[in-house]
């Protein structure tokens, strides 16, 4: 008894000795590049996919996702939903912060509360609770205003801080860009729980994180020490800096540049399909369009007008020629990674010019007419290239398109909901960030609905209350087959209705140095827990 | 006529037809500056009519290698247009912005130089004061100032068929100081002279004085400014629409279609951005040429 | 001469308050700041309060009187997309801007200066030759061109330079240099070439010109007349007397070098103003682009003011007609 335990010591102390040694040898760092910075270190500040996916490595959320985007346990070890609107959440033991105070459900009851503050981007996240009780130091108890049958795929964003630190630190409000909480600490540093701590920040140019010795998760791949990131905005510049050596993984490559990275040495682009659709759509609530040569009526009210746009382009020469053949050319506005996505009406509608010309000539416009697209040129890949090819293919049909192609800001700026509207033809990408059907469902096919919160993204007002119907009901089924067949008769009323020109889902596009693994989510976030340097 | 045969006769004549680089940089920008005004006539496809692009045709290379295509002789960018046309008409907008950028700052210029010469005086400090602060701000940073107040000003849809006329105000505003100064000092001398005393004095009002007299004397240094200004201009707009606030992508300029190849360098589809560039540096290359061996014909003391 | 110096004094004022004026002005309408700071999935309301938090719903002159209230004190407010201190932001960022601006200059100057006496000295020399046509290519390529060449040359095929940052840099009491590292130093090299190639043919060609025309005084005849060897001549006097140009130009040259810097940082992801400032445009973070703006401003009129002064106590033809 005696022997084995000194046995053990002298094991581990050999182990932790060799641990050391391999770390004082040689520390392995990761740099790491994406187009932009992470906005922010405060996990409030910004609902954006980038910002969110770089905070999840210093920050965790209670349910987290796994490669294959599948909830795994985080901070809670195991949850339930025993009633409707009632989840039970056990949380794990043993965890402690960056700054070794320990995690408890106070701290998840602080950080809800937290995400409801003034300056807070994730207010929609803190709503869907109505209450969390605490049950005792490891066990939380949390009260859905309306049954929520997916609420641990709802929170995985959502992560959680530490009420001491954020207290000790005058924290415990979001960063606010006014008033007193000026130089709000959680902004520029961070105490989190995850797998790295940020060391460095400086805002546009360098952030280091280095690996947390304590973690609680002993068996993650990762053997990085050290994360030096750096966002390089041009394009041509972030490859450039990959081929020559001076990066490990950079997100993203233009599509154009995988032949390049496959035949340079060294170096090699990682590609997979992404989560987000691109689609096209038209307004068909007012009834003159703003911006266009039509009169007095707005064409895309007719059925047959829409039909006739979403036949005339070719998705396949689209994908082959300007995405170079990545992307998932489809026929809803889900990527086949979401949750309810279905052959039966996801794929493309057929490409049939001719019986464009047919439709548009039954409408009323045998000529065709003039139309302004609205296109951002900064936002998803290759965005304004792709509009571009859908004017070409809708000036064939005798569609003339004028084209309006902005930066990501003033293109959100015009067309999203503050602006009414604005717009009259324009292209959009959604990414549920639930990875299942309802929260695109909700937010691009419901009827327009300020109470409800329904159809905010639906800058067109497509509208069907059979569709809202079934988005309410889906919203509150716990059966999933029964919810999935529901998801199905919804999307199938959208494709029918021509309430959109789904374009595709496109691709992730990331280029690492060989020898580097790192798991490509479809979500496009990279997870530092799985990344592994030569 | 006889204004030719006076023109023939002149030392600058000479001087051009004895120069090699001038003769052979005043050919190229004749070359170029006709290919873009018969843009619609010799190129080979209308690269503005969508309805004519084939996206299946897109990248390909140009005619001498593997795949290329004889329609298109220097190849197709990302929407299937013809690199070569697509040339000609940007070739063109750079040209037109060049142009009437230059002449704007000329008329401003001169004008105020030559009010600020004759007149000194208060409207002499006023006017060189703002061309001090003006001159000491970089031109493409009032390019650049201008053009986003035009951005927020203008209403959007109005923003892609005003571009070229707020590029022209953007670049012709932030130029126009040197010749000011130029025109202003050699008013200011010549309006000291006797026989402008003289005019004064015999009643010649002020504007006969000015254009008749003084004007004349100051175009030689003027004409080097524009000239040399012109491939500044041009370089300008091409900066500008690289940096993507000059024209738009459906009426590319040479720098516009450099932005737009820039993003296939890599990916071995180089003819998209260096045709256009090799335009680009041949047209200010040789504006320039032009614009130094007029300076060193006009200039007496080199003789 | 004091009256001349208030005056000049109040006239630089009223030029830096009237850029703000500007940046100020024209930036407020350009974009919706509300949309860089929130995500796809934020709701109208929330949208609404930020706005009004903000103060963006509030009468223009309202919003340009706190603006110049607050500028007056050197605070510029929080960078909407940054959520932090502008003042703090541009310190953060000025370091990198100066050091590749004034290295560039240097650069620009060591070589410029040297090609130019020489392209004077021997207008017929082959050497002389190629550094003017090296000039009329420098002048005519644009700088993004030279830029993405460079990187493609030095950064792709022969992977001598980094392409892109500062490399590691040294913290030295507020302020960061990447003059002290390998890889700092490495860095500055190719965005520190491609700044200087204007400045640097803009350089030469002006010396030339400027030695062309002293070497034809009376005073260099005379010099050589006397019998003085021509190296003397030619460095210790007609050199001389083209340099007081040279300097005034170089002068009011770092302005339009730190206007360029925006175009060498966004091609280079050189973590300067400049960068910051391209990068609140496409944000539309309009504390940045109005700090920047004024930042500038103050740049240029206090090396005009110092050049003007310079001017004044070098020159005495200048005191007379001021005085007169």
């Amino acid at each position: 008894m005696k022997i084995a335990t000194v046995l053990l010591r002298s094991a581990a102390v050999i182990a932790l000795a060799g641990a050391v040694f391999a770390g004082a040898a040689e520390a392995k760092t990761l740099r790491w590049s994406y187009q932009g910075d992470a906005t922010t270190m405060d996990p409030y500040g910004l609902n954006e996919t980038f910002t969110l996916g770089f905070q999840g490595n210093i920050y965790e959320p209670l349910v987290g996702y796994d490669a294959k985007l599948q909830p795994v346990p985080m901070l809670a070890e195991k949850w339930e939903n025993p009633e409707p609107t009632k989840w039970v959440f056990h949380l794990r033991k043993g965890v402690t912060f960056h700054d070794g105070s320990p995690f408890t459900a106070d701290d998840v009851i602080f950080s809800w509360k937290r995400t409801l503050t003034e300056g807070s981007d994730m207010k929609g996240y803190g709503a869907k609770a109505k209450e969390i009780r605490k049950i005792d130091d490891h066990t939380v108890e949390v009260i859905t205003p309306t049954p929520n049958p997916i609420l641990e795929r709802e929170w995985s964003l959502f992560y959680i801080m530490s009420k001491t630190w954020s207290e000790m630190n005058n924290t415990t409000e979001a960063t606010n860009v006014k008033g007193s909480n000026q130089g709000n600490h959680a902004n520029r540093a961070a105490n989190g729980t995850g797998p790295f701590v940020l060391t460095e920040r400086q805002p546009d140019s360098k952030t280091v994180l280095k690996r947390f010795p304590n973690y609680w998760d002993k068996s993650i791949k990762t053997n990085v020490d050290e994360v030096v990131f750096t966002p390089v905005s041009q394009p041509a510049t972030r490859v450039a800096a990959l081929m020559s050596g001076e990066l490990d993984v950079i997100q993203p490559v233009p599509v154009q540049d995988w032949e390049r990275l496959e035949q340079t040495k060294g170096v090699k682009p990682l590609t997979g399909a992404e989560a987000r659709a691109i689609f096209v759509s038209f307004d068909q609530v007012r009834d003159e369009l703003k911006y266009s040569d039509v009169k007095g009526k707005n064409p895309f009210k007719d059925v047959r007008v829409r039909a006739a746009f979403v036949h005339a382009v070719n998705l396949e020469a689209i994908n082959k020629q300007i995405m170079r053949g990545s992307a998932v050319p489809l026929g809803t506005l889900i990527a086949p990674e979401v949750n309810g996505f279905d052959k039966s009406f996801g794929a493309p509608y057929p490409y049939d010019p001719e019986k464009s010309k047919k439709l548009l000539a039954e409408a009323g416009y045998p000529n065709g007419f003039t139309v302004t697209m609205d296109c951002p040129n900064d936002r998803y890949v290759n965005d304004e290239k792709v509009c571009q090819a859908v004017a070409g293919m809708l000036a064939k049909v005798g569609v003339k398109i004028d084209l309006l192609a902005q930066t990501k800001g003033k293109y959100f700026g015009k067309v999203l909901a503050q602006a009414g509207y604005d717009t009259s033809f324009y292209m959009l990408g959604w990414t549920p960030s639930s990875i299942d059907s309802h929260n695109s469902l909700l937010n691009l096919a419901g009827c327009r609905n300020k109470e409800t919160q329904s159809g905010l993204f639906n800058l067109g007002g497509y509208c069907n209350p059979k569709v809202d119907e079934l988005t309410t009901k889906i919203g509150a089924e716990t059966d999933q087959a029964k919810r999935n067949a529901m998801i199905k008769e919804a999307w199938e009323i959208v494709r029918a209705d021509y309430g959109y020109m789904p374009l595709h889902a496109q691709p992730m596009s990331w280029g690492v140095r060989e020898g580097v693994q790192v798991v490509q989510r479809a979500d496009d976030v990279l997870d530092l827990r799985s990344a592994v340097v030569p | 006529m006889s204004f030719l045969s006076g023109f023939t006769d002149s030392d600058l004549w000479h001087s051009f037809i004895r120069t090699p680089t001038a003769l052979v940089s005043a050919l190229l920008t004749l070359i170029l500056i006709a290919g873009a005004l018969a843009a619609p006539l010799v190129a080979p496809h209308n690269p503005f009519d969508l309805a004519s692009l084939d996206i299946m045709s897109a990248h390909l290379p140009p005619v001498w290698m593997k795949d290329g295509d004889p329609a298109f002789l220097l190849g197709t960018d990302d929407q299937g247009r013809d690199v070569l046309s697509a040339i000609f008409y940007g070739a063109r907008i750079s040209l037109l912005v060049g142009f009437a950028s230059v002449l704007l700052a000329v008329l401003i210029g001169v004008t105020l130089g030559l009010v600020s010469g004759y007149l000194g005086g208060r409207a002499d400090a006023a006017i060189m004061r703002v061309a001090d602060v003006q001159l000491s701000f970089p031109a493409i940073l009032i390019a650049l100032l201008i053009d986003g107040v035009a951005r927020g000003v203008l209403p959007r849809e109005a923003q892609e068929h005003m571009a070229v006329y707020v590029l022209v105000f953007a670049i012709g505003i932030s130029n126009w100081v040197q010749y000011a100064r130029t025109v202003r000092g050699a008013a200011m001398v010549e309006s000291r002279k006797e026989y402008v005393q003289a005019a004064r004095i015999i009643g010649i009002g002020p504007v006969a004085i000015l254009w008749r007299h003084i004007l004349p004397n100051v175009l030689g240094p003027v004409l080097v400014i524009a000239t040399i200004n012109l491939a500044l201009a041009i370089i300008t707009e091409a900066t500008l629409s690289f940096l993507g606030v000059g024209v738009p992508p459906t009426t590319p300029s040479l720098g516009t279609l450099i932005r737009i190849g820039n993003d296939y360098l890599f990916s071995g589809e180089w003819w998209i951005s260096i045709f256009p560039g090799v335009v680009l540096v041949l047209l200010v290359l040789s504006v320039n040429l032009l614009g130094d061996w007029l300076r060193d014909a006009l200039n007496p003391k080199l003789r | 001469m004091l009256t001349f110096i208030l005056h000049r004094l109040l006239q630089s004022v009223l030029v830096i308050l009237a850029v703000a004026l500007i940046a100020f002005s024209l930036f407020r309408y350009v974009g919706d700041p509300v949309n860089a700071m929130t995500g796809q999935d934020t709701t109208l309301q929330q949208r609404e309060e930020l706005r009004e938090r903000l103060g963006l719903n509030d009468p223009f002159l309202v919003q340009y009187g706190r603006f110049v209230a607050d500028a007056a004190q050197a605070e510029f407010g929080i960078s909407y997309r940054h959520r932090r201190p502008v003042r703090e932001l541009l310190a953060e960022r000025l370091p990198a801007t100066l050091e590749l601006s004034i290295v560039s200059m240097a650069l620009a100057l060591l070589l410029g200066i040297p090609m130019g006496v020489y392209t004077a000295l021997k207008p017929k020399g082959i050497l002389s030759r190629g550094f003017m046509s090296l000039s009329l290519v420098g002048v005519s390529l644009p700088t993004f061109l030279i830029g993405i060449l460079l990187i493609l040359l030095f950064g792709v095929v022969l992977r001598w330079l980094p392409t892109f940052g500062r490399g590691e840099v040294v913290h030295l009491s507020g302020w960061t240099t990447g003059l002290l590292t390998k890889s700092g130093l490495q860095s500055l090299i190719l965005p520190a070439f491609t700044l200087a190639l204007f400045q640097m043919t803009l350089i030469m060609r002006l010396v030339r010109s400027e030695m062309l025309e002293v070497l034809r005084t009376d005073f260099i005849k005379f010099c050589r007349a006397r019998g003085l060897p021509s190296r003397l001549v030619h460095f210790r006097h007609a050199l001389k007397n083209t340099l007081v140009p040279v300097i005034t130009i170089t002068g009011l040259q770092l302005g339009s070098i730190i206007a360029f810097a925006i175009i060498t940082e966004s091609v280079f992801q050189w973590p300067g103003m400049g960068l910051l400032f391209i990068q609140a445009i496409t944000t539309v973070d309009i504390p940045v682009m109005a700090a920047y703006l004024c930042m500038v401003a103050f740049f240029f009129v206090v090396i005009n003011l110092v050049v003007d002064l310079l001017y004044f106590a070098v020159d005495p033809r200048l005191r007379v007609r001021r005085a007169a």
